[in-house]
């Protein structure tokens, strides 16, 4: 059973292009197979998704992750691609980030300013690097970031505004110059 | 009913079985072409290779549903919900694992064709003097000069580029132009240069990927989506170069869902008079009759089609006459090497997807250097800039973190090796006697590891890329040494192999089945030693230089 997880995760370390978003502690560990049975999410969970994604990737001069339905997309890859410990981290860590952050702000995540959300983020983030060696599986903390950088520079949007898409490049330029700045391709 | 009586049998329709149906019927010969999996149509089928990232469910990862179904393939990157149906069900067809094995088969028209490496590389007398020079095994009955001119046959029509890098023990064969190093590759082909000389030698990949236009085929477009089937006919494939070239002969009749059961031996001639054939869809039983039949069904499914034929006269099988069907079990030992980062390129990128990189031919135990093991090793490898899926630990999430991941990251450079596995008599496969699969076929067993030899290349394998890359100026070298368990390189050779004796081998210096001259073994099963290079490119010149045989050894009435 210790296997099929960690083939899922390498899978997902594959898929990210051999750098793993998230704890390298993610491969150890083990855990019941399978998913929880009927997990839904409901739109309240996706508007809150929505948000903490928009957070991550914020509308700058091009749209953010929001405006890619972001809360949406990670509700799908919750339920198709994780395995039930990681469902219920990610489950566990959305009623955790809710409460707290309301105990300590004051307001409700989906009413606070941007600013309040990131500083919120970002503590939760670096807390999480920190406890790295000692935490079994990853932190909720990282499926948001690995989900929401996934679901938007994968995204129509994501590809096309924030990177450059070139479907058919039709040849190879093996060395051009770069400029600070000038985006990446998609891909 | 159908025609039961053709020139020719081809069985399987990989890379050997599409060049044998090529090479046949355009001589002339009414062929029969057999393919156990389904159809799978050139570009109408390569349902998933214009898809855009933002239109492929779950953005390509894999599901939870993908990976519980799959125990096999998900124990490497073959699990890609992108081309799962070229890759064969493991629960339709299994196999047992005496010891640790990894079969990835391609069960359709096509084959693996469709979904191979493509590095194309010609083995060298370095390679078929190996056995005779070490004392293990048998002497290989041919050397590069029997070979050679079909290489350069087989590359000119199926395309692949390269350069001409004039290294005696690795040789340069006909090629398009190569695909540009970029300009970290550049830089550390000088540094190493400036390092190794003449010793090692940092080169282009060369691969299956036409750079020029080709006859049905406008080319590599640089989109490096070739695993999910090529709509430019972009790298060679059955479905893009040998398939239409049998097709347009009018001689060729193609048919899928075909599992051949056994050869049909007749032992008054000593022939094979053709084969009998389940159909996968329908359960029923065919057979067919040909004066020549080419075994091309990959590796160990040719030996199996052998070890289920004649078996009244031989129980162990057609050509088991030698003891040596089934054993010497190869592959290519990998997944160790060293990557590091690259400073100072920050102002230079590239345009467009290369489907490609560098290589670094074998460089240990040639030359009279004697290490502690036998046969040698090279490396693939590439530089390139990493992506938004780097980790940056350190980036606030917000504007910063966007605009960061938006950018291309820093430079990185891998290289991976791939070793030579000795053709041990003990490393076999065999029919379990027991277990069927899903057509009733009894299933096959393995039994086959690593030893010392390679165990003791792998320290080598990977101090080696550490050593190199630093010389080749990159920064912060890591090694890394990944595993592998047999038949993880998805280079399965062996077990039907040629020799100069019908008492220690099945096939002799023409791939004929020794005691059955007209049925012909053109595979990776044929292979007496395994070279360190990818292995297609010597199939394609091994399977058209036994055609030009078979027919020539026709016309004389020899067969």
């Amino acid at each position: 059973m210790e296997m099929k997880r960690r083939e899922a995760l390498k899978s997902m370390v594959l898929m990210m292009g051999g750098a793993m978003v998230g704890s390298t502690a993610i491969l150890t560990g083990c855990a019941p197979e399978d998913r929880i049975e009927g997990l839904e999410f409901s739109e309240r969970d996706i508007a809150f998704l929505d948000e903490i994604g928009e957070t991550i990737i914020p509308t700058t001069d091009t749209p953010g992750a929001k405006a890619v339905g972001i809360g949406s997309f990670m509700v799908m890859m919750v339920k198709d691609t994780y395995y039930k410990p990681e469902q219920e981290t990610f489950v566990d860590g959305l009623n955790t980030l809710r409460k707290e952050f309301k105990d300590e702000v004051g307001s409700d995540f989906v009413e606070a300013s941007q600013e309040e959300r990131s500083n919120y983020l970002n503590k939760v983030f670096a807390q999480a690097e920190a406890e790295r060696e000692e935490r079994e599986g990853p932190h909720y903390i990282h499926m948001l970031k690995d989900l929401t950088v996934l679901g938007y520079f994968t995204s129509e949007i994501g590809a096309t505004k924030a990177l450059r898409y070139v479907e058919t490049p039709g040849r190879y330029d093996p060395c051009v110059d770069y400029e600070e700045g000038m985006k990446a391709f998609a891909i | 009913m159908a025609n039961q009586d053709y020139d020719a049998i081809v069985v399987g329709s990989g890379i050997s079985g599409g060049w044998a149906a090529k090479e046949l019927t355009e001589k002339g010969l009414k062929v029969l072409l057999l393919e156990r999996g389904p159809n799978v149509e050139h570009i109408k089928d390569y349902v998933n290779a214009t898809k855009a990232p933002w239109e492929i469910e779950h953005r390509g990862r894999r599901t939870v549903e993908l990976i519980e179904n799959h125990p096999n393939l998900r124990r490497d990157y073959v699990l890609n919900p992108l081309n799962i149906d070229w890759w064969a069900h493991e629960s339709d067809s299994p196999y047992i694992e005496e010891k640790p094995f990894t079969w990835f088969r391609g069960y359709q028209v096509g084959g693996r064709s469709l979904l191979w490496g493509r590095q194309s590389y010609r083995l060298s007398d370095l390679d078929f003097e190996a056995n005779l020079r070490d004392g293990i095994a048998v002497d290989w009955p041919i050397r590069y000069k029997d070979l050679a001119p079909w290489y350069s046959y087989v590359e000119k029509f199926a395309g692949i580029a390269g350069n001409k890098d004039g290294i005696p023990h690795f040789p340069d064969g006909d090629y398009m132009p190569p695909m540009p190093m970029n300009c970290v590759e550049e830089d550390v082909a000088k540094r190493f240069k400036e390092r190794f000389g003449d010793s090692r030698h940092f080169i282009h990949a060369r691969i299956a990927n036409n750079t020029q236009p080709l006859p049905g085929r406008p080319g590599c477009m640089y989109r490096n989506k070739c695993s999910l089937g090529c709509p430019y006919g972009g790298y060679f494939s059955t479905q893009a170069s040998t398939l239409p070239a049998a097709v347009a002969t009018g001689n060729l009749t193609l048919r899928p869902w075909s599992i051949v059961t056994r050869v049909i031996y007749d032992k008054d001639t000593a022939k094979g008079t053709g084969v009998e054939v389940l159909d996968a869809e329908t359960n029923e039983t065919y057979e067919y009759n040909a004066k020549v039949i080419f075994l091309c069904a990959s590796a160990f499914n040719s030996t199996a089609v052998l070890m289920r034929s004649a078996t009244d006269i031989w129980p162990e099988g057609l050509g088991s006459s030698s003891g040596e069907l089934g054993h010497n079990v190869m592959d290519h030992h990998f997944r160790t090497g060293a990557n590091g980062s690259v400073e100072g390129f920050d102002d230079k990128y590239y345009f467009g997807r290369r489907p490609g990189g560098i290589y670094i031919p074998r460089f240990r135990n040639v030359n009279g250097e004697k290490r502690n093991y036998l046969r040698g090793f090279g490396y693939q490898g590439s530089a390139s800039r990493s992506g938004w899926s780097r980790n940056i630990a350190e980036l606030n999430f917000g504007a910063q973190l966007k605009e960061a991941l938006s950018e291309p990251g820093p430079w990185r450079m891998g290289i991976n090796a791939f070793g030579e596995i000795l053709p041990y008599h003990e490393n076999t496969i065999k029919l379990s006697g027991e277990k069927k699969d899903k057509w009733g076929m009894d299933v096959l067993v393995m039994n086959a590891e690593i030893k010392d030899n390679e165990q003791k290349m792998r320290v080598d394998m990977m101090n080696d890329a550490a050593e190199m890359l630093e010389a080749g100026g990159l920064k912060n070298v890591q090694t890394y040494d990944s595993g592998y368990t047999m038949g993880q390189g998805i280079h399965e050779m062996g077990t039907a192999r040629m020799g100069r004796d019908p008492k220690t081998s099945v096939l002799n210096g023409h791939n004929q089945v020794w005691d059955a001259k007209n049925v012909f073994v053109t595979d990776g099963a044929a292979m007496t030693s395994a070279g360190c290079q990818n292995p297609s490119l010597t199939y394609m010149a091994m399977t058209a230089r036994a055609a030009d045989f078979a027919v020539n050894e026709l016309k004389k009435g020899n067969l």
